[in-house]
């Protein structure tokens, strides 16, 4: 039996018609006429008709004159997706029409260009992909986009925006964009969080971002500058918070009204730009208590090390000759803190002391996944560990606060 | 009248909540609020998921017709699943082993791997947008020969506050739902049935009790009607009249199709027309504040638009329903005009402007622009067609209102609407699961024994079996408290009280096992038990009820209150002899304020009295 088979099955002493779904844990799996899908043993079913393949629908999409142009490029985030209730199955549009269908206030935002790069599970994202996208924006800007809107798993959505921000520079906006509450369900928060992406991506913004639901409400988007966002919950439509910097803006909705602060880069303030080398030989390494020396051994010959440390960016003493050793062999040694919001200050206590004459740089209130993908940025751009080491601590895309002017 | 030749054809469907310690797919206690205590709201909007052809769910396009924005109340007992914030925690184990008992009551077979599905539901009243809903068991048997063709297991929805406010205390609740096949064919067998149904569910110990924890769906047809599912029938005793005013309803529905064409009625050519400008002045409350009035012309429907088709529900009350789709209050139509403020000058101005004959039905609606006018007015053409089409009694899902009438509520659904839900693993159901299930005895049989082995009048015991205070009753039986004293307590004593206003319901269980014990063991008289529970109701602890009403008097002091009494009416004592025992018994009653057995009081009076007659008195 192939999935979608008609097939009939006997059991309560009756014969029931319904449509062969898959197997699973020794069962057949069939969905009733009623809708409900049932797992049965697979001799109580006998095989009656092939399934019949729906045709594939095919629909124009009418470009509207005088609204901008955009680009959707999608790495596996779903904006769309659609149900066939015949087999209960789940997919993920990419294609303009599909989208459009699904979400039709998108239409009257904007024309788009759909240009779909990779259809991953975004924990499988690698920066090679980061690269390619980074690649892909650039072409599409070079080619008129007024503005990109990526979609994105939401678990390394704020990697990716800040791997972006490093590798482009950008007269538009970039918008990340995915969904918290899965796009099947009528409740999901896609469709609001792609027409207020779509909404920014055409407004006066210059720079990456992440554009996702503000609140648990359906009525703000927030406009997260790329390198300043997180994923704060693990469900929560309003999921992704900016760190250490309120967002940049907003989009209300249903009006689609975006506002953005003045710290906002604004449209058109960059000349496009792609510098596209990584170094991926870097890595994150959160400390905790009891950690053992050995553990950096794992980190010989990597190019860079980012350390997510205690309060002020602290380790344990009882690391510190390993991260010396590792900093004499050539490892750039970044310190960020686990506290999230703050500046790391090594400069307090000993073991802060301690770990400067080792070698390790203040990585300022900079996100630790944030120092990661600069690190690995920098890294790729500047051979010299002096300069890459300078460069950590300068501002480059918003990533690093100057001043602490926001609290919690 | 005769069901049978009209082909009344019914099946019911129940949905009964259970009372499980937890919510079907969360953590959260299944406790109901009272909506002051939300702790919080938020509000979403709903869109209906394409299905495979690109089509909507025809009830959720119903939905859509409105931009509907849903605000839910949260309180310290809901979580995150009930805000649609978190995936489910995975099927409750304690609601499927009641649903298992149930089935097996029914002689049902259960399913081997039961999935859970997610069921298309955009009206708001859940935060997904769907029911998560599985399918437990097939095919069981009823009284009457029919069948009971499913079990499912679903989540209840949330209660709707009024518009679009939403209660999530209710969210989540496990709920049963039994499908009857359509096998039934008179009002009476219907409501039996339910009855019966309602009697298995509730001897499993395991169903919530009270006003709203069960409900039911009738589904009705009649030959040449339509199926029709009435939704929300909440007392058992107005099933009956549900089922009667439907067939009356599909009856009469089809009797106007037939005087219509006889007539030549047709929609083909009704056109909505702006007639703002000719109730300028106009009395009607309603018309004076519109931003918009429109107008069509129904062709040959005059009289029959006022047609009665069950009791107050008229095929304008349908049409009506249909308008208000569309967000508007309702619609005005010429049979029923002048009214409502709108004079009999109007009227004839309206019908001249729209060219109305005499034959014709003008219908009105009021909008706060073009667009909600015509979306109305086009709703009421839709409906007035069906009503000369082949098929007059549309499919539809409707709700009940008082006394068993009728209104629209959407289409019934299409079969198009659920798909699985992925973030619940499936649950097998194996044999040995199967067989460990232990079926509990009936209630009418329970009653049975409880008449013959405590000699309850039946009737009485099948209340008491019935009642949600059970397990309180066997509890007291268990505690060697006298059967019929208990008994007593909860269906007589606990009904008068809470006739009189009494708070009854705020008696524990503990506080009746304690007034209970106080009679059995002589601290109390039977006599103080109303005074009791009232005082305990009234927020009274029940040691201080029993101190301050119940106070422990020996024989002794028995005694003496009664000589005194006795001597205070020495003249009538002497005179009357034993025939005093009656008018005394009641001073020395209010004297101790029932704390005393009556028959301890009546033995020692007929003695003192005896003394006091015979002069013996020591």
């Amino acid at each position: 039996m192939k999935s979608g088979d008609l097939v009939s099955c006997e059991y309560g002493g009756k014969t029931h018609k319904g449509i062969f779904i898959t197997s699973r844990d020794g069962m057949a799996v069939i969905k009733l006429s009623s809708g409900y899908n049932i797992g049965v043993h697979p001799a109580s079913c006998t095989f009656i008709e092939p399934s019949v393949p729906t045709p594939p629908r095919t629909r124009e999409v009418n470009k509207t004159a005088g609204l901008p142009d955009l680009s959707i490029i999608s790495t596996g985030g779903t904006i769309a997706s659609r149900i066939d209730y015949r087999t209960g199955s789940v997919s993920s549009q990419f294609d303009a029409s599909d989208i459009l269908t699904a979400i039709p206030e998108l239409a009257q935002i904007a024309n788009y260009r759909t240009l779909p790069l990779a259809a991953i599970l975004s924990e499988n994202m690698t920066p090679a992909i980061w690269q390619e996208l980074a690649r892909a924006i650039y072409t599409e800007i070079k080619n008129g986009a007024k503005g990109i809107m990526v979609t994105h798993g939401t678990d390394t959505m704020a990697y990716s925006a800040a791997a972006i921000s490093f590798m482009l520079d950008t007269p538009v906006p970039i918008i990340f964009v995915g969904s918290q509450r899965s796009a099947d369900r009528p409740s999901s928060d896609n469709a609001m969080n792609a027409v207020c992406a779509a909404a920014a991506a055409t407004s006066d913004l210059g720079e990456v971002a992440v554009v996702m639901h503000a609140t648990t409400n359906d009525d703000t988007c927030a406009v997260h500058r790329g390198t300043r966002v997180r994923k704060m919950h693990t469900s929560r439509r309003d999921a992704f918070q900016s760190v250490g910097l309120p967002a940049i803006g907003s989009v209300a909705y249903p009006s689609r009204t975006v506002t953005l602060t003045p710290d906002a880069v604004r449209r058109g303030t960059h000349k496009p730009a792609l510098h596209d080398t990584l170094e991926p030989h870097c890595a994150l390494l959160q400390f905790y208590p009891g950690m053992s020396p050995d553990i950096l051994r794992a980190y010989d010959g990597y190019r860079g090390l980012v350390l997510s440390g205690t309060g002020l960016g602290h380790v344990s003493t009882l690391l510190i000759p390993a991260i010396e050793k590792l900093v004499e062999s050539g490892t750039v040694a970044v310190m960020t803190s686990q506290c999230m919001h703050g500046r790391v200050c090594d400069r307090v206590y000993d073991t802060g002391r301690d770990l400067l004459n080792a070698g390790v740089i203040e990585g300022g209130d900079m996100l630790p996944e944030v120092a990661l993908v600069k690190l690995m940025w920098v890294l790729g751009n500047e051979k010299d560990t002096t300069r890459a080491a300078a460069m950590m601590q300068t501002d480059l895309k918003g990533e690093l606060n100057r001043r602490s002017a926001h609290g919690l | 009248m005769d069901y049978k030749t009209l082909g009344l054809v019914a099946g019911i469907e129940i949905h009964q909540q259970l009372d499980t310690k937890e919510k079907l797919f969360c953590y959260c206690p299944t406790k109901l609020r009272e909506v002051e205590e939300h702790s919080g709201e938020f509000f979403r909007y709903l869109r209906a998921t394409e299905s495979e052809m690109g089509e909507i769910d025809r009830a959720a396009k119903e939905e859509m017709k409105r931009d509907r924005k849903f605000l839910y109340y949260t309180y310290d007992t809901t979580c995150l699943v009930e805000n649609d914030e978190e995936p489910p925690a995975p099927l409750n184990n304690e609601a499927l082993s009641v649903c298992l008992t149930i089935g097996k009551m029914f002689g049902m077979t259960p399913i081997p791997q039961v999935h859970v599905m997610r069921k298309l539901v955009i009206d708001g009243s859940n935060t997904s947008g769907f029911q998560r809903t599985a399918l437990v068991a097939v095919r069981g048997a009823l009284p009457n020969g029919g069948e009971i063709e499913t079990i499912c297991l679903e989540e209840e929805a949330a209660q709707r506050v009024k518009d679009d406010h939403f209660s999530l205390d209710r969210l989540g609740i496990p709920l049963i739902e039994i499908t009857t096949s359509p096998c039934m064919h008179t009002p009476e067998e219907v409501q039996k049935m339910a009855e019966y149904i309602g009697m298995v569910l509730r001897s499993t110990g395991k169903v919530k009790r009270g006003i709203g924890t069960i409900r039911q769906d009738v589904n009705i047809s009649i030959a040449s009607g339509a199926r029709v599912e009435i939704k929300g029938v909440q007392e058992l005793d107005l099933i009956a009249e549900v089922v009667k005013r439907e067939v009356q309803r599909q009856q009469t529905l089809l009797a106007i199709r037939d005087e219509l064409r006889t007539r030549n009625a047709s929609v083909s050519h009704a056109t909505s027309q702006d007639v703002t400008g000719l109730f300028r002045d106009t009395k009607s409350t309603v018309l004076k504040k519109a931003k918009r009035i429109s107008a069509i012309t129904l062709k040959g429907f005059a009289g029959l638009v006022g047609r009665e088709l069950q009791p107050g529900r008229r095929l304008g009350s349908e049409m009506s329903d249909y308008a208000k789709k569309c967000g508007v209050g309702g619609i005005f139509h010429t049979d029923e005009l002048p009214a409502y403020g709108v004079t009999a000058e109007e009227v004839t101005m309206l019908r001249c402007h729209m060219h109305a004959e005499e034959q014709d039905c003008v219908i009105l609606v009021s909008g706060s622009n073009e667009k909600q006018a015509s979306c109305a007015l086009n709703q009421v053409i839709l409906r007035a067609g069906m009503a000369l089409s082949d098929n007059p009694v549309p499919e539809e899902t409707r709700k009940m209102l008082e006394e068993g009438s009728s209104a629209y509520m959407r289409p019934l659904p299409g079969a198009a609407r659920m798909y699985p839900e992925t973030d619940v693993l499936p649950v097998v159901i194996g044999d040995e699961r199967w067989k460990a299930v232990v079926v509990p005895e009936l209630l009418t049989h329970k009653a049975g024994r409880y008449a013959k082995d405590y000699a309850i009048d039946l009737n009485y015991a099948l209340q008491l079996a019935a009642s949600d205070k059970l397990p309180l009753f066997e509890r007291a039986v268990g505690e060697k408290i006298k059967p019929k004293l208990a008994a007593f307590t909860l269906l007589s004593t606990a009904t008068e009280l809470r006739r009189e206003g009494v708070e009854v319901r705020a008696v524990s269980d503990e506080s009746y096992l304690a007034i209970w014990h106080a009679v059995e063991d002589g601290r109390a008289a039977k006599e103080a038990i109303p005074d009791l529970l009232r005082s305990i109701a009234g927020g009274n602890p029940v040691e201080a009820a029993l101190a301050e009403l119940a106070p422990v008097i020996s024989r002794a002091e028995l005694e003496n209150v009664v000589r005194a009494i006795i001597a205070s009416r020495s003249d009538f004592v002497r005179e009357k002899g034993r025939a005093a025992l009656g008018p005394l018994m009641g001073l020395v009653m209010e004297e101790v304020r029932g704390s005393v057995d009556g028959k301890l009081v009546s033995e020692i009076l007929r003695k003192e009295i005896d003394a006091a007659v015979t002069g013996k008195n020591g």
